[in-house]
């Protein structure tokens, strides 16, 4: 089943002779248990994509459905409710909020949808240990490395029950390692029933994805297809490994 | 080690990247053998002969560990030619070619970055360096892919000279 689903989405910025348009008849749609990276130089319509399929902007044309619900649909009260519950955000920005701890600023979304204090601090200190930070929750973000931050952004995106994860260059501010280990664990949620986008311009980083969708200038140029048997390109005599 | 104890050990440190047929391996360790570089032992019980390295072969195995490997003792790039060639060869649809490449590469870095997810244990350094070599060697090429793309993008073929028409032409002089 389709957790995210575009279909024929236009979105133009501004109006005049200087409206912009960032999408063009864009369809895509991501299943449960699907990670599919997007690709594309600046100003292809990457970042515009995940806004929409997020719910943090409105197409100009064209419908988003996340989760069975038509986000064109939804009321703002609902339309919240759903990026509170359903949807998980990495982005380069990381609004971790300055006067919360990093146990507080995970815990934060689960609480505000009704998880009581204790259940929801159990589930973020859960969380932060999955991104390697467990014994930090009772810091402050000024308190941590902006790597530790960019893993406290991610414990928070990945907390609880999402069905749709969006990342945007998740793994910005983290060394070679760590980032390959955000990814990581970004792979095994999705596995774990979710569905996945990741806008990257790193190769290396879009190669975790089942699909890489290639943008251009708003359209999807080229869908790199989902994966058959990686063992073809190599096989071992004898069936080694 | 005998022929077929070499040909296992290789592939295990390899991860199957690099597929030995044994009559390679016997012509191999004839070679070395004429050469000085390994000497035989009697032959075992099962008739499977084993080799040793010679003072000489751990030389030239010392050198060649540390002798970089040169980058123009490698064929040529076919896919930098064929560019080359798209790019000045009338009618070819540039982009396309290079998109085309691109999906290919990145598939298979996808298919590197698969296995090497399932290889994540201490006991297979080996080939996880292996299939690092790989996924970087993928990657580069998707980097240089795209950077061909921008350089296109940016590019503006010099205008095709146009034989100059002057006044008093034949065609000038006919035109009523």
């Amino acid at each position: 089943m389709s957790i995210l689903e575009l279909r024929e989405v236009h979105r133009v910025h501004g109006s005049g002779p200087t409206a912009v348009q960032a999408l063009r008849g864009v369809s895509l749609a991501v299943e449960e248990g699907e990670l599919v990276a997007v690709m594309g130089p600046s100003g292809s319509g990457k970042s515009t994509l995940l806004n929409l399929a997020g719910g943090l902007d409105r197409p100009t044309r064209g419908e988003v459905v996340v989760d069975g619900s038509v986000l064109g649909g939804c009321s703002r009260r609902g339309l919240a409710a759903l990026r509170r519950r359903r949807v998980g955000y990495v982005f380069q920005d990381l609004n971790l909020l300055a006067s919360l701890t990093a146990a507080e600023n995970v815990a934060l979304p689960l609480e505000l949808d009704g998880t009581s204090v204790g259940q929801a601090r159990r589930l973020a200190l859960a969380a932060l240990a999955d991104v390697d930070l467990e014994g930090y929750g009772r810091r402050f973000p000024d308190e941590l490395s902006g790597g530790q931050q960019q893993r406290v952004a991610i414990a928070r995106a990945l907390v609880g029950r999402r069905r749709l994860l969006l990342a945007d260059e998740p793994t910005g501010a983290l060394d070679s390692q760590t980032g390959e280990a955000v990814l990581g664990l970004l792979r095994s949620k999705v596995d774990g029933g979710a569905a996945g986008v990741l806008v990257t311009h790193e190769a290396r980083h879009a190669a975790w994805a089942d699909r890489v969708v290639f943008l251009r200038d708003g359209v999807v140029v080229d869908t790199s297809g989902p994966l058959d048997q990686p063992e073809r390109l190599l096989a071992p005599p004898g069936g080694g490994r | 080690m005998h022929g077929y104890q070499l040909r296992a050990a290789f592939e295990e440190s390899t991860g199957g990247t690099w597929p030995l047929n044994i009559g390679q391996v016997y012509t191999t360790l004839a070679r070395l053998e004429r050469d000085g570089l390994i000497h035989p032992l009697p032959q075992g019980d099962e008739g499977q002969r084993p080799y040793e390295i010679t003072d000489d072969g751990r030389a030239g195995l010392a050198g060649w560990f540390t002798t970089p490997i040169s980058r123009t003792d490698r064929p040529r790039d076919e896919l930098a030619i064929k560019l080359a060639l798209a790019l000045t060869t009338p009618g070819v649809d540039v982009p396309t070619v290079l998109q085309a490449q691109r999906s290919a590469t990145m598939r298979t870095l996808q298919e590197y970055t698969r296995l090497k997810a399932r290889a994540d244990q201490p006991a297979d350094l080996a080939w996880r360096l292996v299939l690092d070599a790989m996924l970087f060697q993928a990657e580069a090429e998707v980097r240089w892919l795209d950077h061909c793309e921008a350089s296109l993008h940016r590019y503006t073929p010099p205008p095709v000279p146009v034989p100059q028409a002057t006044p008093g032409t034949a065609t000038e002089a006919s035109r009523p």
